[in-house]
């Protein structure tokens, strides 16, 4: 267990470090952050039906979503492809250790990281000067706090299953592409999900990707009221378990077929 | 010119060839291409689902502007990859060999490599834009056909020189570059929306700073006959695109200037 925390630690110590790209990269989501709010402003004016979310808390999701970006998986870890692709895995596997958690050790700290670096000035900017708002109550920011937790489990789960399907170097190439992209629109970060049609609500409520972004920011807004709070954080939790024993299942498998180049 | 002409289809094919030996992992990363991109439509798809119009423009009309802006933006990044991937040379001191080689540094570098996986995302707009000019049932005549494929060079032409005035940048620090992906990618998806829908301050921005409304904002009104919301008169349209060109080449003189600055790492 020792060990694990010390893969966390040493890895996101490390990954802190990488602060002009931070910068740069709030700076990015600032960007985005404006792009979607002159968006969705436009649609609101256009429309005089009531939706199933207020402008006011899709400008707070919005604005959730882009200081807490780096929670989506965007791309497979490359210091774990080019082991794969190099023939290194052989040094993971001698190690005293249980390969998928120390993988998942690595994704915790890989989510959580950039997301500490670039989450706090975006939340401080965005609630001063672009109308974020406060949490609803003292409970719905218990029940946010408690939900993103889980979401940084959800989505290490979910990334980690993209690392290891590159063991499979030509269908872990698709895999790559098209897990993160189901995950970029199934999450919210697109478009807030209540704002999907009626008839897809009930297979973004089964889907695990809401948990990433979704549960969370309306838990923060209290659009889902604090009494929901163990139904939808049951949801992650159950997710989370799914994944992980899926996870470790296909790196079982690949570990037997995998094929180590000497030299 | 006319062997440098040739030097650079020479690259283009070599590039091609090489990315098609590995025939299935190149095949399965395109329709990843085309998947992700689809799907970001179906979310505009649900967005009007829901409100109908945004500022009186409807879904078929929005597509044209989107699948316009894809085609282009996605071919400036299939011809643009040796500039997008230029900080590593500089890096590396890679770049110093190409100084010492009796062609420019632009062709070296554009003929580099070839980004073919980009074609998922030029075939999604490409569908898009088909659609809708059938469901708009858009006059096709001779002059607006030539207008639509020179709104697409000049397109490509303001995307790629982006990515040029990022790999520019790269000759002073190649840390925070990804700032460049608001301009880029920043610019393509605010072009998937009719430029009247945005404020004053943003419009202006990508008008007469990035100029990206005059190869798609203007001449897509022209295309499906609309007049601007913002009074702009329409024969600008017929020419606006030109200034992708001009813009192109001023930040090949840019270049120039960060290549005359360039520093090797001596590595």
């Amino acid at each position: 267990m020792i060990a694990y925390w010390t893969v966390i630690s040493a890895r996101y110590r490390m990954l802190l470090q990488y602060r002009a790209a931070a910068i740069a990269g709030v700076v990015t989501q600032l960007f985005w952050g404006f792009l979607r709010v002159m968006i969705f402003d436009a649609f609101y004016r256009s429309s005089t039906i009531t939706q199933p979310m207020s402008f006011e808390n899709v400008i707070t999701y919005v604005w959730l979503g882009q200081a807490l970006l780096a929670l989506i998986p965007l791309r497979p870890d490359y210091e774990i492809r080019n082991m794969i692709l190099k023939g290194n895995v052989a040094y993971e596997l001698i190690r005293p250790l249980n390969l998928y958690w120390l993988w998942f050790s690595r994704e915790l700290a890989n989510r959580t990281a950039p997301t500490t670096l670039r989450s706090i000035p975006i939340f401080i900017l965005s609630m001063l000067f672009f109308d974020l708002q406060p949490p609803t109550s003292l409970l719905s920011a218990f029940g946010f706090i408690i939900s993103i937790i889980l979401a940084i489990f959800l989505s290490s789960s979910i990334s980690i299953i993209v690392n290891i399907s590159l063991m499979w170097t030509i269908s872990g190439e698709g895999v790559s592409q098209i897990l993160p992209a189901i995950v970029w629109i199934f999450s919210g970060i697109i478009i807030p999900l209540p704002l999907f049609p009626d008839c897809v609500q009930p297979i973004l409520n089964f889907l695990p990707f809401r948990g990433i972004m979704d549960t969370p920011f309306r838990l923060y807004m209290g659009h889902i009221p604090p009494d929901q709070l163990l139904n939808v954080v049951g949801h992650q939790l159950i997710w989370i378990v799914i994944l992980i024993a899926f996870g470790r299942w296909i790196l079982n498998r690949g570990l037997k077929r995998l094929v180590i180049q000497g030299g | 010119m006319l062997n440098s002409i040739k030097l650079y289809f020479r690259f283009l094919e070599i590039s091609l060839r090489g990315q098609m030996q590995y025939r299935a992992s190149f095949i399965m990363q395109i329709i990843g291409q085309f998947f992700m991109t689809f799907i970001e439509f179906v979310a505009i798809w649900s967005l009007f689902q829901r409100f109908g119009s945004i500022k009186g423009w409807t879904l078929v009309e929005v597509a044209f502007f989107y699948g316009l802006v894809n085609v282009s933006f996605a071919l400036s990044e299939v011809l643009s990859r040796g500039f997008d991937t230029f900080a590593g040379m500089v890096k590396s001191g890679d770049f110093d060999r190409l100084l010492l080689r009796p062609r420019s540094t632009v062709l070296q570098i554009a003929g580099k490599e070839f980004h073919m996986r980009r074609f998922g995302r030029v075939l999604q707009g490409a569908i898009i834009l088909v659609w809708a000019s059938i469901v708009l049932n858009i006059n096709w005549t001779v002059d607006k056909i030539i207008l639509v494929l020179f709104s697409i060079l000049a397109g490509i032409c303001i995307f790629f020189g982006l990515i040029v005035l990022q790999a520019t940048l790269s000759f002073w620090t190649i840390e925070s570059l990804e700032i460049m992906n608001t301009l880029t990618y920043g610019g393509a998806e605010t072009s998937h929306y009719p430029l009247n829908i945005y404020r004053k301050w943003f419009r202006r921005f990508f008008t007469y700073i990035i100029p990206i409304a005059f190869v798609n904002y203007f001449p897509v009104l022209v295309i499906i006959g609309k007049p601007d919301p913002l009074g702009t008169p329409s024969w600008l349209g017929w020419i606006s695109p030109i200034v992708g060109f001009v813009f192109l080449v001023v930040t090949f003189r840019i270049w120039n200037i960060g290549v005359r600055h360039y520093k090797s790492t001596g590595s």
